[in-house]
């Protein structure tokens, strides 16, 4: 299954939902995203990954980069996600103290730390 | 003993080929589910990371992918011709650099995922073994 990227503002919050496959081949898509966002003025992104089928660190990577991009403008990246398969690598690389990690949408907007 | 040998030629969107072969390959000797998911992530990473060196060093030479299964397990056998592995003494989040495929992280995310994982790096490349084992039999 390819990439699926679609997007939502709740207040000041924009909501990335991204489902499918994110690895090297379609990590670019993805970046693209969130470098359109940061560039739009969006600096506060929850990155829904309810959908996301795998994950490898590629798709670490575009992350990060776009943890950089919000930082910079005081922003923030949040994650959505309870598949353990996919928290699976994020622990793998220490990048669990890196991202805000939630359970819900819902808990990431009300999130305020 | 059945033998799978792929030459992948080094594109990105041959990864994820990799990837499907590998978890065939998986399912047919017979590993868990969850072994399966680590074969997946372990096949991709492996994958991702020959492909970015050959991109660099020998993009015209494909990556060698082995895959071979006996009654106790599976191995899979990555083999890139790019510069040889270089042992890690830097943090993980200063490898990432947004989207270059750092071949370290690669070799960061195996250790730390595959339990029986082997990497003879030479003059002539690298090979990255992985075994799984088949569970014991209920």
């Amino acid at each position: 299954m390819d990439l699926s990227l679609d997007d939502r503002t709740e207040g000041d919050r924009t909501i990335v939902v991204v489902g499918g496959e994110i690895d090297v081949y379609t990590a670019p898509k993805l970046r693209e995203k969130l470098i359109d966002l940061v560039s739009a003025g969006q600096y506060h992104l929850v990155v829904d990954m309810e959908g996301v089928e795998f994950l490898d660190s590629t798709g670490l990577g575009v992350l990060v980069g776009g943890l950089k991009r919000v930082r910079a403008h005081e922003g923030t990246l949040r994650l959505v996600c309870t598949q353990e398969r996919i928290l699976k690598i994020f622990r793998i690389t220490g990048l669990t103290k890196v991202f805000p990690i939630h359970a819900s949408v819902a808990e990431a907007v009300a999130a305020t730390d | 003993m059945a033998t799978v040998e792929l030459l992948l030629a080094a594109l990105p969107v041959h990864v994820r080929t990799a990837r499907l072969i590998g978890v065939a390959a998986a399912r047919r000797a017979g590993l868990s589910d969850e072994l399966v998911d680590e074969l997946r992530l372990a096949v991709g990473e492996a994958c991702s990371r020959a492909v970015a060196l050959h991109a660099l060093h020998a993009p015209e030479t494909p990556v060698k992918i082995v895959l071979r299964d006996d009654p106790d397990g599976l191995t899979v056998e990555v083999t890139d011709v790019g510069p040889a592995a270089q042992p890690l003494d830097v943090a993980v989040d200063e490898l990432f650099d947004d989207l270059v495929v750092d071949p370290a992280v690669a070799l960061v995310v195996l250790s730390g995922l595959v339990d029986d994982l082997e990497i003879t790096a030479g003059e002539a490349g690298t090979t990255v073994t992985m075994r799984w084992p088949l569970a014991p039999a209920l």
